[in-house]
Order: C-alpha cells, then structure tokens, then sequence
C-alpha cells in the first residue's frame, strides 16, 4: 500500500512541504513561545490570570505524565503532591517570611523526597491496587490538613492568606500583577520541560518507558526497577509540588477545601486527554481541564437561549437546565474527546501527521 | 449526531445570547449599572459535596426574576449571575475575578461557603468591590474598620454556640458534654463558641468531641463512641443528612443526653421526621428563622405571604428545606438597600446604605427579630430564641436574645 | 465492652453496604475487566428511580423488583451504546469514559431531584424479632440481603453456563469468540448485573444514609478498598473485604487515632496489607510466564 518512493525513504525523513518533521516541530515550538510571551499584552487581567493557571496546570500534568504515560504507574492521587507544594509556599511565605519566589524550589524538593517515598511501598503494587492507594492518598490529604497538631503551621480549617502585595511586580517593572505572575510561571515552565524532555529522550527515559512496556526484559538488561520506579515517582511529585507551590501564590490562599478528589481526577482526565506519554500532551491537557467546565458552563447557560431560537419558548426545563447542565455538559464532552481521540490530542495530532505525511509520500 | 450546520448555529445563538448580556455604563455608578440594569454576581456550590446549599442560589435567582416582573426596583431590572465554584476556594477566586473584571458586575451578593469567601476578602477590600451579605455564619465577617467592603447577613455560629454554652450554665451547671462536628470552620466555629461561652469550665465539662467529614457516609460510629464517655448533654453542629443520622442513632442505642441541634439542620420535613419525629423529642435549638415545615405557622402572615412566593415562582420545589426562606430574605434585604440607594449606586453609596438598615422586618423572621445595620456594625442579623422540640412542632421559650 | 460490641455491630451495618457495592464492583470486573467509577452513581440513580415508582404509588416490593429490572436494562444499555465504543482504546482512556459517566449520571441526578436529601423506605419494620440496640431491623436485614446477593453471585459465576461464559468473555475474548460465545453480549449482560446488584446496594443503603445525589460517592470509596482487601476477583473476598472496612473503619476512630484522622489510619492500613499481599486477603496470585 506504501508506494515505492516512501519505502525508498529512509524513516524519520518524511517531508511536507518540503521540511521533515523535526524541523516543522522546531517551527512550532518557537511559534508557539512567540505567542506565550506575546500574549498577555493583548489579554485583560482575569486572562492572564486564566494563561497563569493554565501555564500551572500544564507543569503538574508533565509531572504525572512522568508518572503514568511514561512508568505506567496510574496514580489518582497528585491532587496530594500539589497540596504539598501549596502548604509548603503557603506556610514558608507567612510565618518564615521566605520571599515566594525562593519557595518553589524548596516545595519541589520537599515534593522529591516524599514522592520518592510514597514510590517505594508503591512498589508492590499494580494497576488496580496501585490507583486505590494514591486514590485513598487523595481522599486522606485534606483530612491530614485540618490535622489538630498541625493547626498553628497550616491554619486548619481556616486555610492560610498569603499577602497579595508580597508578589508584585518586581524592580519597579511595568507590568500587571498578572502579567507578572505569568511570565514568572512561564519562566519556571520552560527549563522544567525543557529538562523533562531531555529526560524523556535520554537513558533514563528509555529505562522508565523499558518498564511500563516489559519489566520483566527490562530487569534482563540490567535496570534496577526499584530505583526507577521510585525515582519516577519523585520527580513527578517535584513537578507537582512546584506547580502547587505557584497555584498558591496565584490564587493567594490554601485551605483543604482547595484540594479535593476532583483536582486529582482532573490531573487524570488532563494527561489521558491531552495525551499520555507526550510532553505537548500536558500543554493540551492543561488548556482542557482549565477551558472545558467554563465553556460548559457558558453553553448550558444559553440553553433557555437556544431554545427559545429553535422552540419559540422557552420551557421551564430549559431555564432548571441552565444552572444544572454545566456538569452534564462536560461529562459528555469528556466522552466525545475520547471517542474522538483515545490516544488523546497529541496522539491525534501525531496519527494526523502520519496520515498528512504519507498522502504528500505518496503523491511525490 | 449533531450536523456542522447546527453546531454552527448553535454557536451563533450563544454568542449573541451572551453579547446580549448588557453594556456597562460609566461615571458614578458601579460598573455593571445602566438606566436598565443592575448586573450583580455570587458564587454557589451548585456541584461537590456542598450541593445541598445550591437551592440559596436557586431562590435568590426567582426572587429577582419576580421582581424584575414587577417593574423592577426605581425602574432597573437585577441581573444576578450565579457561577458554580463546587465550594473550591481557588475556582471562587478564578470566578470572581471574572465576575468583577470580565463581567464587570457591580458588586458581589451572597457568595457562599467560608474559605470561598476568605479566598476573596483581600482581593474584595483591595479592589473595594462590595462583599455584600456573605452567605456563611463565620464570625469574621462583621470588621468594618478592617474590611469595610465586607458583611455577613446571618447570626454567626460562635454566638449561637454561646447561647447553648449560657442555657447549660444557667440549668444544668454539672453537666458533662459531648459534641459532634462537622470537620470545617462551620463545624469547629461551634466547638470555639462552646469554648468561649463555658470558659474555664470547658475543660471539666466537656468530656469528649468526635468530628466527621463531610465525605464520610455516616456518623453512627462517632455517636456511639460520644455515648460511651458518660456525657449526658450533646450538642451536634451537623449539615441535615448527618444531623438526621445522628438523631436516629442516638434514640436507637438508647442514649437519653440534653441534645443542643445547630439551626442549620432542625427541619421538621428534612430532618426531624427522615431521622423520626418520636426520636426527635426535647431536642433544643436556638433560631431567627421559622422552620417551613413547622404547623404553628400556619395561618402566620409572613409564613404565607414566602408560600405564596413558592408556589408561583418554584412550583417544583421542596418546601421543607429551609435554604428557600433564607435565600428569599436575603434577596429582599438586597433589594430593600437597593432601593435606599435610589439613583445613586455608586458602590460607596451600595456600602452606605447596607450600613443603613433599620429595623428591617422580615416574613420568615421569628416574631421579635429584625435586621440592624450601622457603620460600626456589620451584623444584620443578631438575635436568636431558643425553641424546644415537643414531638410536632418548635416551641418557643425563653426570650429574644442578643441584639 | 458495650461500647466495643455497638462498635462492632454498627460497624457491621455499615460494612453490609460497603460489602454489597464490592459484589457489584466484582461483578463488573469479573465480566469486563474493568473497575467501573460509575457503578456508585449508577446506583444512586436507580434508587432516586425506586423512590419515584414508591412516590406513584407502587408498593415497596414491586417498586424493587421493577427498579432491578429497569437498572439492568440500563445497564446493558450504557455499555453497549457508551462503552462499546471504546472496548479497544487504551485503559486509562476506558477509565475517563467512566469519570464522564461519573459526572453526568451525578449532575443528572442533583437537576432531577435536587441536592436536599430524603428519606426512603425500609421493607425491614423497625421493631422486628431481629431489632436491638445495637442493630436496628434494617441494618440486620440488609446484611442479610447482601449475604443472599453474595450466594447467588457465587453460584452464578461457578455453576452456570452463562457466567462461565461470562468469565471467559472478559479473560480471554479471542479464544471466547472462537468457541462460540458472543463477547459483546457477554460484557452487556456483565454490566446489566452489575447494575442490578448496585441497585439492590443503593436501596438497601438510603434508608441507613439517606438519599442524596452524593451519597454513593463516599461509600464507593470504601467499597473499593474492601473489594481490593479482599481479591477483586474473589466475590467472597469483596464480602469479607467490606465487613472489614466497616469494622476497621469504626475501631480507628473509636479506640487508635479518634475520627479526625480516622479515614487516613484506615487507608493506611489498607495500603499496608495490600503491600503484604499484592492481590488482596482471598485474591490469586497471578503468575506470569516470562
């Protein structure tokens, strides 16, 4: 089915238009920066706060994606990874007086060493057995938060405000509070996937992506498994807890309220739609988790709308849907996507590619 | 299978639907007020496990829509946007900053839940966008010289504690007691007010406290363990589903203690009769509310004047969930200041004016209590009674307390 | 010792429940290989679906029996319309499939009939021969029904030549197909059951937790981690499993760490005995050739 010319081809050299695919990937990369940094000038406050959140999200999903789409270890449970950091921020910040900006490394180092080991009981645990215990791990971080013990650290049930003026603009810098904190997080997001991806392509990511697909040969060629596996899990939780420690000096304040079971499914949803075992797949993944239930929300409000316009009336079925309907909505966009897509966008965009790739092959 | 042409129609409609939101008008008035509207913003929790407080939401929506039928209020229809935040302090910030800087409402009304509304104090009192009748019985609320764009509506849940404390001093100073909660500020507020109101007593009378959350499916093993420390007096500050369980539970393993109920859960309809009305026998609470499904009101004016809103407005809803009069009251004390502010609303003149209420009486208010507003007071609603179960309905006694 | 003893029972009471969503998180597992995160919410429904035939007038017993019907057909319905089309993607994508359906079936539920909880009806009259203060009627009858359940699970699977078909559907699909055994119609029927026997679960557990749109979420959680205790294969494993959690859970809060941390204590010992023992108390092992 392949013509001649694209058997002839040596792999990794097909063209369109004329440019490989590393080189339209370089294109891309370097657009897609352009506009990051571009953007928010053109973007009012509440949307930098929103690119800010998304640019957060993205950093935790690359965290778990470490995690899952390349250990294959599932885990239901970062939503406690990300509350770590959080706290961390959030404590250093208000009772030590450590500026915020020197608390997201220590959060990420924190994260390293817990998450390594949660990794190492997690061992012995498989698939099922494996998402129930970071399942549970979820459902017991907002129990451990309002801890009595650690009430004068965390706040307990009241939470801890971190100061809004404490993070503003810096040197006098002619920029929003939200520009700023954008381009602060796009700052720490770049070297960080930057680092991820020459993980991912060196031989650590080769070892990691040897034990989700065959541990048994890769034990055979000599990769210490426990180490790995545990090792994985630690950098995942540092990931995390850095995108933890940034969500709270953006939004200004933790609780155990902030980090409930849905924030690790959400994380869960996030990789799998935006696509596992891929680094633009957490970009993707971020923009759905944070655009998606707002969307829904704008689209079930306008059902009375739309059914005024296509019924002429508006049934009091349509105006109790417009605020029940948002969850609906999105639980069924949800199940579209992965119809759609099941290997997720970025497995999507891959398979267009191929598909796009091989029609110009063929067509010479 | 939806074609293209209807998706992009569909499109169409709700992007006209929402450029059709209203444009904001500028100058003295608060963004978001035009001649014609007033456009104001809260967040619920109309998902999550706070689920149950979203019908505030709901009531608060139809009492506008009412109002807006009648002609509106000095000739301004109320435009109230009501978002989801699923009780998640950081969605509360994300949809409040839409809701002032997208949506530019003009100030904020009966944002619910506790740390949602501590995620936004700060961001409120530095932007001074009005935090108006915050829909929590927290205590921090009522600071004029710290937070001027911020007040509470509802008595808060350390002074009713307080009440409870002060009756138990006055009647049974020997008591030992046990206490229930729910594992969050609304449940330890009562375990500070108790505290407070018994003093150094605390300690030597109450002599245990067990706690559950609000993700757990049952209470029974709390109260079993709170019968077993000898306390024979127990407060519970519980949410109705756990309260219900509670009460069931404490009549079935045959414990008899004096039994203090928070006025969140004392429902006839959702609580007393699910849980049993025999089981429900001598429990005391303190309330400003009438309970909807109480019969002494009856034939009481106010009663059926919220019946009347009811069933014309919510024909479908549940009248035994007191969150329908609490909803309706605060939407009539929003829309008693409006009317004070005449054409003048500015949001200082919206803060003026709310510090402005008089004696304000309510339909569902308990005979005695009104709605008391001052600059240096930020508590509308102070007094309580204290009321006994009798197997039928709540039994006043006692006299109006606090104001 | 009256306090441990009403520890216990209550705590069996509560583990009834538990057990019987466990059977129906077997169940699905056994037939598809998959762990349904719907299954609590599917349950849920179906009981709010019992109350409104209750509500028209139905008396209890027909009301049930209507409502296992209508739940099975739902559920043979979901997953050949729903999940039919993601049998071949990857696990985790199935999984997402199912926290969609979480959430609509959820939300559904909180528009339909409100977030408010209610009561609904026990078909146990409380002041039955069984009742004592340690355990009302209803509790006892519950366990009871979930014990039933459990036996014609267990008979089902092993002495039946549908659930022997059932189970080779979901372990080896290719070789099922080849002897004849109609795979797609094997995980329907799979889901039908399961939903049914979540039906039973739910409606055996409103009248003990009343009926709200949130009340199978945090059961399932429990559920899940008794069912997982006991081997996610093993039906009688799940059984024991959810008795387990109940006690567990009950003796943490009362007599270890006191119930402000008591969820945690117990999920840690969970973790800790399934690092023990990988598959669970009663699971297999499961060996695998290299």
């Amino acid at each position: 089915m392949t013509s001649v010319s694209e058997t002839a081809a040596a792999p990794g050299t097909r063209q369109i238009a004329g440019l490989s695919l590393t080189r339209w990937r370089a294109i891309g990369i370097v657009g897609f920066l352009a506009a990051a940094c571009v953007l928010p000038f053109f973007l009012s406050n509440y949307h930098n706060l929103q690119l800010a959140t998304v640019v957060i999200y993205a950093i935790a999903l690359m965290g778990l994606n470490i995690l899952t789409g390349f250990n294959g270890q599932i885990s239901l449970g970062h939503g406690a990874f990300y509350a770590i950091g959080a706290y961390t921020t959030a404590i250093l910040t208000t009772k030590f007086g450590v500026p915020y900006w020197a608390t997201v490394p220590v959060a990420g180092v924190i994260c390293l060493v817990v998450g390594f080991l949660i990794g190492l009981p997690a061992l012995r645990l498989e698939g099922l057995y494996l998402a129930l215990a970071t399942f549970a791990l979820a459902l017991a971080t907002p129990q451990l938060l309002k801890f009595k013990p650690l009430d004068p650290w965390t706040g307990g049930v009241q939470g801890v405000l971190l100061r809004r003026s404490a993070s503003n603009p810096p040197w006098g810098l002619p920029l929003t509070r939200d520009q700023w904190l954008y381009f602060l997080c796009l700052a720490i997001a770049i070297p960080m996937f930057w680092a991820a991806r020459n993980l991912i392509r060196g031989r650590t990511g080769r070892a990691i992506v040897a034990i989700r697909d065959h541990p048994v040969a890769a034990e055979t060629m000599g990769v210490n498994i426990a180490i790995y596996k545990s090792a994985a899990f630690g950098v995942s939780a540092l990931y995390t807890g850095v995108a933890g420690a940034l969500g709270a000096v953006v939004v200004g304040f933790v609780a155990p309220e902030s980090f409930p079971l849905f924030l690790s499914l959400s994380l869960l949803v996030g990789i799998v739609v935006g696509g596992l075992a891929s680094i633009s797949g957490a970009i993707f993944g971020a923009i759905f988790i944070e655009f998606v239930p707002n969307l829904s929300d704008e689209l079930a409000r306008s059902i009375p709308a739309i059914a005024q316009w296509l019924l002429g009336f508006t049934p009091s079925v349509a105006e109790q849907a417009a605020t029940a309907a948002q969850w609906t909505i999105y639980g069924l966009v949800l199940i579209a996507f992965m119809y759609a897509m099941p290997t997720g966008v970025a497995g999507f965009i891959r398979l267009l590619w191929s598909r796009l790739a091989r029609g110009f092959g063929e067509g010479g | 299978m939806i074609s293209r042409r209807r998706l992009l129609q569909t499109s169409a409609v709700s992007a006209a639907a929402l450029a059709a939101r209203g444009v904001p008008a500028w100058g003295a008035n608060a963004p978001g007020v035009t001649a014609t509207e007033i456009k104001i913003g809260q967040t619920m929790p109309y998902s999550g496990n706070a689920s149950a407080y979203g019908t505030i939401g709901k009531v608060e929506l139809a009492y506008f829509k009412m109002i807006n039928e009648q002609g509106g209020i000095n000739g301004r229809k109320i435009n109230l946007i009501s978002l989801d935040d699923g009780y998640s302090p950081p969605k509360t910030v994300e949809l409040v900053r839409r809701l002032v800087e997208q949506e530019e409402v003009a100030f904020l009304f009966q944002t619910l839940g506790t740390p949602s509304n501590s995620a936004i104090h700060q961001y409120c009192n530095d932007e001074k966008v009005p935090q108006l009748f915050v829909a929590t019985g927290a205590a921090k609320w009522n600071d004029p010289k710290g937070h001027p764009w911020t007040m509470g509506w509802q008595p808060n849940y350390q002074t009713e504690a307080k009440i409870y404390a002060k009756y138990i001093l006055a009647n049974k100073p020997n008591a030992k007691i046990s206490i229930l909660y729910q594992n969050d500020d609304f449940g330890k507020d009562y375990l500070i007010g108790l505290k407070a109101g018994l003093g150094d007593k605390f300690e030597r009378m109450v002599v245990k406290e067990a706690s559950y959350e609000s993700t757990d499916p049952t209470v029974d093993s709390q109260i079993v363990t709170l019968q077993g420390s000898g306390a024979d007096t127990h407060v519970t500050a519980a949410i109705p589903k756990y309260a219900a369980q509670a009460i069931r539970k404490i009549y079935d393993i045959g414990w008899k203690p004096t039994h203090f109920l928070t006025n969140v859960a004392i429902s006839v309809g959702s609580v007393l009769q699910p849980a049993g009305l025999e089981k429900s026998q001598g429990i005391i609470s303190a309330d400003y509310r009438k309970d909807t499904s109480d019969p002494r009101w009856k034939d009481d004016a106010g009663y059926k004047q919220w019946l009347a809103f009811m069933q014309k407005n919510l024909p479908d809803a549940d009248l035994k969930d007191n969150n329908y009069p609490y909803g309706m009251m605060c939407a009539m004390t929003m829309a008693q200041v409006l009317k004070q502010c005449g054409d003048d609303l500015s949001r200082e003149n919206v803060m003026k004016q709310a510090a402005s209420l008089k004696n304000l009486e309510m339909p569902m208010l308990l005979p005695g209590i009104t709605i008391n507003t001052s600059a240096t007071d930020f508590a509308p609603i102070k007094q309580m009674q204290l009321q006994r179960f009798d197997g039928k309905s709540w039994e006043l006694f006692g006299d109006v307390i606090g104001g | 010792m009256a306090a441990f003893l009403h520890q216990v029972f209550s705590g069996l009471a509560t583990g009834g429940i538990y057990a019987s969503v466990a059977l129906a998180l077997v169940m699905i597992y056994q037939a598809t290989h998959h762990v349904n995160f719907a299954q609590g919410e599917m349950a849920m429904f179906s009981t709010y679906i019992c109350s409104s035939l209750i509500g028209w007038g139905l008396p209890y017993w027909i009301a049930f029996l209507l409502t296992l019907v209508i739940a099975f057909l739902g559920g043979l319905a979901i997953e050949r319309i729903v999940v039919r089309p993601v049998e071949k993607a990857p696990v985790l994508s199935v999984v997402i499939v199912f926290i969609g359906l979480l959430v609509i079936i959820n939300s559904m539920a909180g528009a339909i009939y409100s977030y408010t909880q209610t009561s609904f009806p026990s078909p146990f009259p409380s002041d039955a021969w069984y009742a004592s203060s340690y355990i009302n009627a209803h509790e006892v009858g519950s366990i009871v029904v979930t014990l039933a359940v459990l036996v014609l699970v267990y008979a089902f699977f092993r002495f039946t030549p549908l659930g022997l078909a059932m189970r080779a559907a979901a372990q080896n699909p290719v070789s099922s197909r080849l002897v004849g055994i109609r795979v797609g119609w094997m995980l329907g029927v799979g889901w039908g059951l399961a939903a049914a026997i979540g039906a039973v679960a739910g409606m055996m557990a409103a009248p003990i937790f009343f009926l709200d749109p949130n009340m199978m979420g945090s059961i399932l959680l429990y559920s899940f981690a008794g069912a997982l205790l006991g081997g996610i294969d093993n039906p009688w494993g799940a059984v024991i499993g959810g008795f387990a959690m109940g006690v567990l859970e009950n003796l943490a809060g009362a007599y270890l760490v006191g119930t402000e941390i008591k969820l945690s204590v117990a999920l840690i010992i969970i973790v800790g005995v399934l690092v023990a023992r990988p598959s669970g108390l009663f699971g297999r092992q499961l060996v695998s050739r290299v």
